[in-house]
């Protein structure tokens, strides 16, 4: 199984690698949004950094989407799903490896918000390691369920609308933790509060990837 | 026969009905194609072949009948059966942003097969030199084809199922592919091949049967031209002189 | 190429019907009839809930008395309550076990689908009930027409994952791959659930301000208020059940008429074979399956 999981997650990372998209095309989206955020609340820059943590985490929720139904539409080019499936490659390996390069790309976007969020939104972060551990605790959560159901709409010719509504709800937990890490670590202090979210993004993350682990065979069949 | 036995067949379908939402693929095939043999599948357009081939690769369900594969079960023992056979269809599960020799490489891998077949595989089928820097995205239909046919050397699986292996195929890659086939058929190898064209393709074929509404309406058996001998180049085959038909012939000399 | 061929028909040796008579296989199975004890059933379900229901609006708005605090506006908790136990508890718990026993391997069976659909669907109906009769309730109560109540959120959350389910289902596929995908995403949704209850529950207490908004929606209950809440609960959930019964007789009949459309193409399907002459004349079929390239039909 980790080797299925490499080896595909190593394909989905090359073949970003060379056609770039996330690169050239979602990084420069989610900045565009965190703009079109500050123009929606106003050049009050106090109101910015307050509302910074929750702008950060939608922004990374748009991204999630697009990075998913690019996951996702790497395999129709020519039949590839098809491929995959007749390989007889291990279920779990193949979701583990794609939820492993959607993930990276998500880590890399987050930086790259993370800085825009700072110097566009003037927040200032007073704990950095919460920061990262909330980012990265929220990837592994987003990349498991969002490859989850990219998988399940996979077949799908209204996937591009379906899938959004499917799976935003269902991350709305990564979205409160989330704010609410930023949250306590821009306020600084105690970091108490921000660990029970801390724990809450662990539980969520267990749950979704030994879901997915399990149930990805039978889903790839019947989409 | 009970689907479990012996695997004395390779494939064996009984009254299989295989849907795709309200319209039946499949209507009611039986079907019995034994260890090593090469079988014809031929009809008209939209008769079921290609749905034939892909109940026989574990990809569609039955919806009801049964279906024994090497003696397995696909709906049952689905990575076994898929490992062990290979299906060429009329697309090639190519990444377009990955090169010929990445894809290549990249589908042996996730098959789980030898990663040394990789080189020589695609060496026979040409894909050598500047082709294999090329992007899947700028081949032609039939470079593609070829592609896939390297895979499919390299994994070398027990059960090939090829359909329409020589649509897109220049005269070169066809002989090559006849050769190919017959060389699998000389390893033991089962083969099945869907074809709507008649002609040249059933010299390699022992028996070929026809599906015509989802199901098996005639059959009647051939002889295959090349029976375990070393096959020449004949002059009938349409089109211009080969090149490198010498090392075509060398290579097959093994083929007793 | 080889001259010396022989051909035989396998037709007749394989049992399959002989191409010259077209196959009589185009019986339609009658309509799946109501037996009449279900009927009977439905009926005194149906008409006890429309007599619960009256009778709990009658004793709510007459019969019992206002609250000290709340006045006329307790009278709510009559109703609130009850389509929110319904749409949280009954419709969403029915439809998650539903779906688990649709995909338990064992216990595989349409009518576990069905079952799960026709409680979604109702549980939408009461779902809307909830929010709105708690919408209602917190106007006068918090001066808003929404507030971000932990209960509402969780409420709302919930009727858009409903909803998406019921989208999803909108989708054309096979029953069987329509059922096996509705179940997954039910199961996804349905571990999600305490998650996302627990998480709104937490945003909200900690958040300031939630003080004001936590008091309030739960009044004191005694006397003929605490018969007529019991009254309302259980009418409430007869007419989730009615209106469960319902849909899902509906879901039946429109599996019968799938099932008879089936019947039919695969007897045209097979009279193709009859008619080799029109050999590419394949009307193509409806092109209901997933994936795009359906090279079925080669």
């Amino acid at each position: 199984m980790w080797r299925d999981a490499a080896l595909v997650a190593g394909k989905d990372l090359r073949i970003e690698g060379r056609s770039r998209v996330a690169l050239s095309q979602v990084a420069p989206f989610g900045v565009v949004a965190l703009v079109l955020f500050a123009f929606a609340l106003g050049p009050d820059r106090q109101v910015m950094a307050k509302g910074a943590p929750g702008l950060f985490w939608v922004a990374v929720l748009f991204c999630t989407v697009l990075a998913i139904q690019r996951s996702v539409s790497v395999e129709s080019s020519d039949g590839a799903r098809d491929g995959l499936r007749l390989s007889g490659i291990d279920p779990a390996g193949l979701y583990l490896g794609k939820a492993v390069a959607v993930a990276a790309q998500l880590v890399v976007l987050e930086l790259l918000l993370t800085v825009g969020v700072v110097l566009l939104y003037g927040a200032w972060i007073e704990v950095p390691w919460m920061i990262v551990a909330s980012c990265l605790l929220g990837t592994v959560g987003l990349a498991a369920t969002g490859t989850l159901y990219g998988a399940l709409s996979s077949g799908l010719r209204v996937r591009e609308t379906l899938l959004p509504f499917l799976l935003l709800p269902i991350v709305a937990p990564v979205l409160l933790a989330g704010t609410r890490i930023w949250q306590a670590a821009m306020a600084g202090g105690t970091p108490a509060s921000g660990m029970q979210w801390l724990r809450l993004l662990v539980v969520f993350d267990a749950v979704y990837v030994a879901i997915g682990v399990v149930l990805f065979g039978p889903i790839q069949e019947t989409a | 026969m009970a689907p479990a036995a012996l695997p004395s067949s390779a494939v064996s379908l009984r009254d299989a009905v295989a849907l795709s939402g309200r319209f039946p693929l499949l209507a009611g095939v039986d079907l019995e194609v034994a260890v090593g043999e090469t079988v014809l599948v031929e009809g008209p357009n939209g008769a079921g072949k290609t749905s034939l081939l892909r109940v026989c690769a574990g990809l569609v369900p039955l919806a009801s009948g049964r279906l024994s594969v090497l003696g397995l079960d696909p709906s049952r023992n689905r990575t076994a059966v898929r490992r062990r056979v290979g299906l060429l269809s009329h697309s090639s599960h190519l990444y377009d942003d990955l090169t010929v020799r990445e894809n290549v490489r990249f589908a042996v891998r996730a098959a789980g097969g030898d990663v040394s077949r990789i080189e020589p595989a695609c060496e026979r089928w040409g894909l050598v030199g500047r082709l294999a820097k090329t992007s899947a995205g700028k081949l032609s239909a039939g470079q593609r084809r070829r592609v896939a046919l390297a895979v499919l050397t390299a994994r070398w699986p027990e059960l090939w199922l090829l359909d329409e292996p020589h649509a897109g195929l220049d005269t070169a890659a066809r002989v090559l592919l006849d050769l190919a086939v017959v060389e699998a058929a000389a390893s033991g190898v089962t083969v099945i091949i869907a074809s709507h064209e008649s002609g040249p393709v059933e010299d390699l074929a022992s028996r070929a049967v026809t599906v015509t509404g989802g199901r098996v309406t005639a059959e009647r058996s051939l002889t295959p031209a090349f029976g375990g001998s070393v096959p020449s180049v004949t002059p009938d085959v349409p089109g211009d002189g080969m090149p490198g038909t010498a090392p075509l012939e060398g290579r097959v000399a093994h083929v007793a | 190429m080889s001259d010396d061929v022989t051909t035989t028909t396998v037709a007749e040796s394989a049992g399959t019907h002989p191409a010259a008579a077209p196959v009589s296989n185009t019986r339609v199975t009658p309509a799946p009839a109501q037996s009449s004890r279900s009927k009977a059933v439905e009926r005194t379900i149906g008409l006890l809930a429309l007599l619960g229901t009256v009778a709990t609006v009658w004793l709510g708005i007459w019969v019992t008395p206002p609250d000290k605090v709340q006045g006329d506006l307790v009278r709510l908790v009559y109703i609130h309550p009850g389509v929110a136990w319904v749409a949280l508890y009954l419709a969403f718990g029915l439809a998650a076990v539903s779906s688990l026993l649709y995909l338990w391997p064992r216990t595989r069976s349409l009518l576990w689908d069905r079952l799960a659909a026709a409680a979604v669907e109702v549980g939408v109906v009461f779902n809307v009930c909830t929010l709105v009769s708690g919408s209602i309730w917190g106007r006068p109560t918090w001066g808003v027409w929404w507030a971000w109540d932990a209960r509402l959120t969780s409420t709302a959350v919930l009727l858009v994952l409903f909803l998406g389910y019921l989208a999803l289902r909108r989708v054309p596929a096979e029953p069987e791959v329509r059922a096996r995908r509705s179940a997954f995403v039910a199961l996804f949704a349905a571990v999600d659930i305490p998650i996302i209850h627990f998480s709104v529950n937490w945003w909200n207490t900690l958040h300031q301000g939630a003080t004001v908004l936590n008091a309030n929606l739960s009044p004191q209950i005694h006397g003929s208020m605490a018969w007529t809440l019991l009254l309302g609960f259980v009418a409430l959930t007869l007419a989730f059940v009615w209106m469960l019964l319902v849909r899902y007789r509906i879901g039946v009949l429109e599996d019968w008429l799938g099932a008879n459309e089936l019947d039919l193409a695969l007897a045209e399907r097979q009279s193709e074979g009859a008619a080799p002459a029109n050999g590419g004349s394949v009307a193509g079929g409806p092109v209901d399956g997933p994936s795009g390239d359906r090279v079925g039909v080669a």
